[in-house]
């Protein structure tokens, strides 16, 4: 059916004149959005409820008499605000998202469906045991999974997020010296180029701080090491691979190092998507280690969470182990123990209300199912091999942080950049006019000026050739001193470059109703 | 292996531009020992789609879910009706496949939910400021105990008898290591107000609840000016988020600090999570709060814009001088509850919790005509408490075998003497009159 242009056939004319603004604020497919303050009425709802039946309440004059201030929005106008938001948001399905050290690879949709599947989704934390065999089932399978998959003694499955697995491990440390008599134990030591995380739970756990250096090749100075070890060292929170995505080569002498001092090695897993199915941390001399599953295992980043940290710990540390976890009984039900008292080891406390992400648990274990032991390794080696591509490729146009080959992540410096007027961030602010996702910037510290490309094993051959040429056709332009395309960019946003100086300094944190001419009269 | 698109050819390719003969080279730096010959033994092999979802359906199946049979479980998780629009829209990829908005100018749709989920959550509680969220609940509360330390630089806590026992073990969990002392008050199904009696001039806060682990209803106006006037703050918190559809808010009690779970608003029960927390405070404490934050500015042509903002708090800045070593929120919930509340509205979130009293009045009348049952909450929103002649957790139990999930047990939560025949129900807009019905008729048998 062309009814529409029947006759009146369309093609193109050449224009000189810019884009006019429009009337609408629309451009084109890029619809204008507003606040649901802005759009919304308390007095509009988009959910159909059945009548009350006027019953006396029994809330002992404590009935809430102000409104929320919150409005309401029927379902075609919430459906349309959302949708419109969502254009306004970059996302791996819609292209490449090298963000370093984010591991930003694909979602499978399986993992959404087998999350929503009601014996899991639709069971309530504190059902009788004999009523979620199946959630618990899940947890049982995914626990063998990551204890196989680093040949650890146990795991605990309830840290909620990454920094929260941190967290547990070295509680488990502190509970551990604890129980040993070696309370005094206080120094816990982290390279400088730790993610922030590392210093901040160990403030947390009660632990001070030692820094260590970082070697001219990116690893950890032994050096420095030694001369920080001491009566008083708790243990050594290290990322393997490093936040240079490099491999600490000497990480048995370390893990050696730090046992033979009395203390305890705490591996940050946030890197383990390089080396899962390749490498088993318990092989290293790794004691205790969070796992993203929002990273390794593909569970979606959300826009920033829910994550799920857990946590894996050695012979040494597992009895220490935080309830709840999952039992199985003699009869090969499972079972829960949730109280301190009923457990067989020392656990240090409960960590959260219930028992961690179980909405994140079904979908790892559903991307571990569909991978399997191989697919898992193949998924490793994948994404090493594809960061050492892209280094390989932009090595010649930007400068590269640390010679050699790197596992999952290719870092580079700014030296590159000197004198150009560019600088990290108006580099990255281009590449969002590029189509990309900038990579990660700034970080790690060691570095000046870092940008950390993470390609992830699901990228084509194809994709990451469209990106180099896109970075490189960017490089070229920095050095030909195309100042603008950078230090102005994005352009083609849906906005310009958002000023985050002001924000912080008058902070804005909620809708407020805009003051109207009437009431500035009335002052 | 779907997920993979190299091929073989591909491989060869990249190695050859990596300047390497086999991916082996790339794993030198692996110490010796630790290198494997091949797959991890132990475990299964890639399977495809349909011998994926055949395995997992025979594991779901293995539990009853709450949708299939009469269900009163609540004490920390609610059981509600989502609107498909909710899940049809976190499903989007544009919001289910992006990462923390580091880059604003490609993450508006992100950041502008986080800023309408923070007014709105700041509107629900009735309080100043909200952050972007946080894990959960009881994690929500945690970290509200550490702040309040921070804030009054004071070490002793002060839980009351009616703050569920999870959000209790949680906060001393952390607290603890802070070198916090924690003084917890007996269990009590309605005294929140004890707390001041221990309230001294080491006190940082005192927490409670309401509604609390019992249902019970507290107006904290008093004791908060009480609290206060010592030099301590007070935490209030919930459960249950609907509940503030009709009752007081803790922002309008006085409260400094309001945590608790988000949950029930827009979330389904996923056996504990994930979840979401709220956290909300006065604006004075504003930049002493852990988390996100979520605010507006403008871009370079001053048109209106929404960054991530006083990140100077947090640990990727801060380091070991961080307010909390917390680097996400809970985003993808907290996108479920901002798209229920604006489903919702002011209007239909008072609908909605008149619905959730009205059927919990209905159940308790049912539950406590039952002979030997003792509704022992004075007053309640959707979940109380009653004593029965028995053991809860076997009645439980053997009503379970019967297909009805007729609450939670207290001794769940809390082995506790004296307390082993409680008993916690909640109704929800869920609820019907057959389901009451047949929980009456069951719980009569098993008691």
């Amino acid at each position: 059916m062309a009814m529409n242009n029947v006759g009146r056939p369309s093609a193109p004319i050449a224009h000189e004149a810019a884009a006019p603004t429009t009337f609408s604020g629309a451009r084109g497919l890029l619809q204008p959005t507003s606040l649901i303050f802005e759009t919304g009425s308390i007095e509009r709802t988009g959910v159909d409820l059945p009548p009350t039946k006027g019953l006396k309440a029994r809330l002992s004059g404590l009935a809430r008499q102000t409104s929320t201030g919150n409005p309401g929005l029927s379902e075609p106008e919430a459906m349309r605000h959302y949708v419109r938001l969502s254009q306004r948001n970059y996302a791996i399905d819609l292209g490449m998202f090298p963000l370093g050290s984010c591991t930003m690879k694909h979602n499978a949709r399986l993992n959404e469906k087998m999350a929503r599947l009601p014996g899991f989704a639709d069971v309530h934390p504190l059902q009788p045991v004999s009523t979620v065999q199946g959630a618990l089932g899940v947890m049982e399978q995914l626990s063998h999974w990551l204890i196989t998959l680093t040949g650890m003694k146990g795991v605990a499955l309830s840290p909620k997020a990454g920094a929260h697995g941190e967290l547990c491990g070295m509680l488990a440390i502190h509970a551990a010296l604890d129980a040993a008599g070696q309370s005094h134990r206080r120094r816990v030591l982290v390279p400088e180029s730790a993610h922030g995380t590392n210093p901040a739970t160990a403030v947390q756990c009660g632990f001070v701080v030692d820094e260590i250096k970082a070697a001219k090749d990116g690893r950890v100075d032994l050096d420095d090491l030694k001369t920080k070890l001491g009566e008083d060292v708790a243990g050594i929170m290290l990322t393997n691979p490093n936040t240079c995505g490099l491999f600490e080569r000497d990480i048995r002498t370390i893990a050696d190092l730090i046992h033979g001092s009395g203390g305890y090695f705490y591996c940050d897993g946030a890197n383990f998507n390089a080396i899962a199915g390749r490498v088993r941390p318990g092989d290293l001399g790794v004691d205790a280690m969070h796992i993203n599953l929002h990273k390794t295992f593909s569970t979606p980043h959300g826009g920033g969470g829910p994550g799920s940290g857990p946590t894996v710990l050695s012979d040494a540390l597992a009895p220490f182990a935080p309830v709840p976890y999952v039992i199985k009984l003699a009869d090969g039900k499972l079972d829960l123990v949730e109280h301190e008292d009923d457990s067989d080891g020392q656990p240090f406390g409960r960590m959260v209300a219930f028992h961690g992400q179980m909405g994140m648990y079904s979908r790892a274990l559903t991307y571990m199912l569909s991978h399997g032991a191989d697919g898992i390794k193949q998924a490793s080696e994948d994404a090493v091999l594809n960061a050492n591509y892209v280094q390989a490729c932009l090595k010649d146009h930007m400068s590269v942080a640390f010679d050699g080959v790197c596992m999952h992540e290719a870092l580079f410096d700014d030296a590159w950049l000197e004198g150009t007027g560019v600088s990290t961030l108006d580099f990255a602010k281009a590449m969002i006019d590029e189509g990309y996702h900038p990579m990660t910037m700034y970080f790690p510290l060691v570095v000046h000026g870092a940008m950390l490309i993470e390609p992830t094993e699901s990228e084509s051959k194809a994709s990451l050739d469209a990106f180099i040429a896109s970075m490189s056709g960017l490089a070229l332009a920095a050095k030909s001193g195309d100042t603008a395309r950078f230090t102005g960019a994005p352009y083609h946003a849906p906005v310009k470059r958002l000023d985050e100086t002001r924000a912080a300094r008058k902070p804005i944190l909620k809708w407020a109703a805009p003051i109207t001419p009437a009431q500035i009269a009335a002052e | 292996m779907r997920y993979l698109p190299h091929s073989t050819q591909d491989r060869e390719q990249m190695l050859a531009k990596v300047g390497v003969s086999s991916v082996e080279d790339l794993f030198v730096d692996v110490p010796e020992l630790a290198r494997l010959d091949g797959p991890i033994h132990g475990l299964p092999l890639a399977q495809g789609e349909l011998e994926v979802e055949r395995w997992m359906q025979e594991l779901s199946d293995a539990s009853i879910s709450a949708g299939s049979v009469p269900f009163f479980c609540g004490a920390g998780a609610y059981r509600h009706h989502v609107p498909a629009t909710v899940d049809h829209l976190i499903q989007r990829s544009e919001f289910l496949t992006t990462y923390t908005p580091y880059q604003p100018e490609m993450a508006q749709g992100t950041v502008q939910t986080l800023f309408e989920f923070q007014s709105q959550v700041a509107g629900l509680l009735a309080c100043d400021v909200a952050n972007a969220s946080m894990y959960d609940g009881s994690t929500a509360c945690a970290e509200a105990v550490v702040m309040a330390a921070r804030v009054t630089k004071r070490t002793k806590i002060v839980f009351s008898g009616g703050l569920h026992p999870h959000y209790r073990r949680a906060a001393r969990t952390l607290a603890k290591h802070s070198g916090l002392e924690i003084a917890g008050l007996p269990i009590a199904v309605n005294d929140e107000a004890a707390v001041l009696q221990s309230v001294d001039d080491t006190t940082a806060c005192v927490v409670v609840q309401c509604p609390n682990v019992f249902g019970t209803l507290t107006d904290f106006t008093e004791l908060a000016k009480a609290v206060q006037a010592k030099g301590a703050l007070l935490i209030a918190v919930f459960t249950e988020a609907v509940a503030f559809g009709l009752i007081k808010p803790p922002g309008e009690m006085g409260a400094d600090i309001v945590v608790g779970e988000g949950q029930s608003i827009g979330n389904s029960l996923n056996f504990g999570g994930p979840y979401v927390g709220l956290f909300a405070t006065k604006e004075k404490y504003m930049r002493q709060m852990p988390g996100r934050l979520a605010g507006e500015t403008v871009d370079a042509d001053g048109n209106r814009g929404f960054v991530l903002t006083l990140s100077t708090r947090e640990q990727h800045i801060r380091r070991d001088k961080a307010t909390s070593n917390i680097c996400t929120n809970s985003g993808l919930c907290a996108l479920a509850f901002t798209i229920h509340m604006t489903l919702l509205g002011d209007k239909g979130l008072k609908h909605l919790a008149q619905l959730n009293h009205e059927a919990a009045c209905e159940t308790a009348d049912a539950v406590s005509s039952i002979k030997g049952v003792e509704l022992v909450s004075p007053n309640f929103f959707n979940e109380f408490a009653v004593r029965l002649p028995s053991n809860a957790a076997q009645a439980v139990e053997a009503m379970a075998a019967q297909n009805v999930l007729g609450g939670v047990p207290y001794s769940r939560l809390r082995p506790e003497p004296g307390f082993d025949n409680m008993l916690l129900i909640a109704a929800t807009e869920t609820t019907t009159a057959k389901d009451i019905a047949t929980l009456t008729d069951t719980l009569k048998k098993v008691i």
